[in-house]
């Protein structure tokens, strides 16, 4: 997909502008998402990814008016859901849907599997137990379970990528327009995840979903994504093509996340990696470019200018004074 | 088996009873590990990894059964007295989990458990422990050794969890690391970070290393040879370089095809492995892997491969049609 000069797809389904996250801990602010703008055209999956506590999982629980913002606009098809309450914002919460990371965690223990997916039924408000019972079934087949089988069982029954079939059944009930899908194969082993991957890439063109995609492995998210978002330490770096921004990184932190993934080729020794060290806190961000203090380019104007997000290659934008490309 | 290997795992069997019945965590494992050499043991969550790491640190739960034998440094681990056990833990073997607050003290600070293994090991003085205290933190990474010294496990990320744990359990100069899935809580630059100081630490100290992984990106540039495990069993075992070449067991094949790669185009679809692993109280009459196996025949159900030697004498493998051969059969 090319953009032009404007990071944002002409007609997006989801617009975030200029999002502020912050929480309180023990006095001090944590910088959670700092000003971050992304969108999503009608039909696409935009990829996020970042290291632990960038704040992926934040921006997905803000866009869905789970947590506040502190500032910004978050608009779905064009309404704004930071301005809206009760009724009209629960509304419009139907359409968007999100799977977690922890499949088993996110299923209540103690209800049947039947009862778990028609739980969001209820909650909209519809009251025939047959057309329930009918719209369960669809959705368990869909994802590929057998619902004779699986209707009366309670979650500890089945096995990780078993709860994580039944998550994506539960939130394509409704049969939603947008899927934020947060870690979903981070917690599973490699020989189930392409098993949810390829579930979740199916599900995508059979209900005609866009997906916000979070993971933290680049490769995944590339296996699924049309674009991807990076960011860190609330910010976004980079968003752009996949297979351009993976081909040619204009953000350091972009090539350095690349860099680090192993390759199971023995023929490809690991190159000994730059000594970056960590991420910095989130309570005392550095000033200028939040990257710096780990970037092997950081002059002096990185510490007392933020760089903007800025047109790299057509429809790629990387937020830094001295991009790679 | 071979002789001269620092590391020799035996026959070693691991026995857990459940209210289910038995579960055979570690099913007649044969492994070995010379003297500065790295093996990498990989396989998905529940084939028994960290029971077979268990196993040979004589680290077990109470009530599992361990038959078989492991030799190291000369001694069967199995049967030695207890006192022995733990002199030789922590001095020349030496342990690091996938969670560093599993080996850390949270109530002391890093210094009081850096020097205290250093003092009970070594019998270094008070300075000497903590000069030496410092030179490990330095080494592995963390900044300011000094000041870290004075901080709680808790005050830490993560990643220098990790680092400080690997400083512990290289304190004692240890004549094997096991390290279980050292990198799997952390972050990939973390990932990378943490696997290069062991990688280096390995090659000066000249310590022989096991490290445990579900990712095969991890072994692949990382290890002189890799041990696949499915179901309990080792399934195939090969030097690194032959393994990569040209695996034979289709559930290494499988799994390697299965992994998203970064050089491939978004949306292709991922060759994925159908249902899920047995379960462990139920063993399988044949071949563990012939649910999911798109080679199995009648005799993958009924009769179990062994490991053993095919083409050249180390590449081992379980499987009754290993993976070229039975393409050609097919074409
Ligand atoms: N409820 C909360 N109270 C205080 N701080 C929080 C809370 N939730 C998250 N944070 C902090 O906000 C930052 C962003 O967190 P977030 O969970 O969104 O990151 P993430 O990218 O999803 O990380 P992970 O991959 O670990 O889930 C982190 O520094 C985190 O510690
Ligand atoms: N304390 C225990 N009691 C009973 N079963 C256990 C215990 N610990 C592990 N197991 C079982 O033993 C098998 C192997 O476990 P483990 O060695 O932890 O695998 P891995 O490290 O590869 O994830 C699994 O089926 C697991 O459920
Ligand atoms: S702005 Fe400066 S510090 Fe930030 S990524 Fe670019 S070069 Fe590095
Ligand atoms: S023995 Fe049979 S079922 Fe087992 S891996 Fe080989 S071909 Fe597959
Ligand atoms: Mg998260
Ligand atoms: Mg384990």
């Amino acid at each position: 997909m090319m953009h032009g000069t404007q990071p944002a797809p002409s007609d997006p389904l989801l617009d975030v502008q200029n999002l502020v996250v912050e929480y309180g801990v023990g006095g001090k602010i944590v910088h959670a998402v700092s000003g971050v703008s992304l969108q999503v055209a009608r039909g696409e999956t935009l990829g996020l990814v970042g290291e632990s506590g960038c704040g992926k999982s934040t921006l997905g629980r803000a866009v869905l008016q789970l947590r506040q913002a502190v500032s910004g606009k978050v608009l779905f098809d064009g309404q704004d859901l930071t301005a809206m309450h009760g009724d009209t914002l629960r509304k419009m919460r139907q359409r968007v849907q999100l799977i977690f990371q922890d499949p088993i965690a996110s299923l209540n223990p103690r209800r049947r599997i039947g009862d778990i997916i028609a739980e969001p039924l209820v909650i909209a408000g519809i009251k025939d137990p047959a057309e329930r019972r009918q719209r369960v079934r669809d959705a368990l087949s869909a994802v590929g379970l057998d619902p004779q089988l699986v209707i009366g069982r309670l979650p500890h029954e089945f096995s990780g990528g078993q709860c994580q079939r039944i998550c994506i059944a539960r939130a394509l009930v409704l049969n939603p327009d947008f899927v934020i899908c947060d870690e979903p194969v981070s917690a599973l082993d490699v020989s189930i995840r392409a098993q949810i991957l390829n579930l979740l890439e199916e599900m995508k063109a059979r209900y005609g979903l866009t997906l916000l995609f979070i993971a933290h492995d680049l490769a995944v998210v590339k296996a699924v994504s049309d674009r991807v978002a990076v960011m860190y330490l609330g910010r976004l770096c980079e968003v752009g093509p996949s297979e351009q921004l993976f081909a040619h990184p204009a953000h350091p932190y972009t090539a350095l996340l690349i860099e680090a993934i192993p390759v199971p080729d023995p023929d490809v020794r690991p190159a000994e990696s730059v000594p970056v060290g960590e991420p910095p806190s989130p309570i005392a961000p550095p000033s200028g470019c939040r990257f710096r203090t780990r970037c092997p380019r950081a002059d002096a104007r990185c510490s007392s200018e933020m760089p903007e997000l800025r047109a790299v290659a057509p429809g790629q934008f990387a937020a830094c004074h001295h991009p790679l490309i | 088996m071979s002789e001269g290997a620092l590391l020799s795992i035996e026959d070693v069997s691991v026995d857990l009873p459940t209210p289910r019945g038995n579960l055979r965590a570690v099913d007649r494992v044969d492994l070995t590990v010379g003297a500065g050499r790295t093996l990498g043991v990989v396989g998905e969550s529940g084939c028994g990894k960290t029971m077979l790491s268990r196993a040979v640190l004589q680290l077990l739960p109470k009530k599992a059964k361990l038959s078989g034998r492991v030799m190291f440094d000369g001694k069967d681990l199995v049967r030695l007295p207890p006192e022995k056990l733990r002199k030789l833990r922590g001095r020349s073997l030496a342990v690091v989990f996938q969670d560093p607050m599993t080996s850390l003290n949270p109530v002391l600070t890093i210094g009081t458990q850096l020097m205290e293994t250093l003092q009970e090991h070594l019998e270094l003085d008070m300075a000497a422990a903590r000069q030496r205290s410092v030179d490990l933190l330095a080494a592995v990474g963390i900044p300011a050794p000094e000041q870290r010294l004075m901080q709680y496990p808790h005050q830490l990320s993560g990643g220098m969890r990790q680092r400080v744990a690997i400083a512990i359990a290289l304190s004692c100069e240890p004549k094997l690391l096991i390290a279980d899935e050292p990198t799997t809580a952390l972050d990939v630059t973390i990932q990378a970070q943490i696997l290069d100081l062991l990688a280096r630490e390995q090659r000066r100290r000249h310590m022989a290393m096991i490290l445990i992984t579900h990712d095969l990106g991890v072994v692949a540039g990382r290890t002189d040879e890799v041990a696949v495990m499915y179901a309990g069993r080792v399934v195939e075992r090969a030097p690194t370089p032959a393994l990569f070449k040209k695996m034979r067991m289709p559930y290494t094949e499988a799994l390697l095809a299965a992994i998203p790669k970064i050089d491939a185009a978004p949306h292709a679809s991922l060759p994925a492995i159908s249902g899920r692993p047995p379960d462990p109280t139920r063993p399988l009459p044949g071949c563990s892997f012939a649910p999911r196996c798109r080679y199995a025949d009648a005799r993958c159900q009924t009769e179990k491969p062994s490991l053993s030697e095919a083409e050249s004498r180390d590449h081992l493998y379980a499987c009754f049609h290993p993976v070229e051969t039975a393409a050609e059969v097919s074409a």
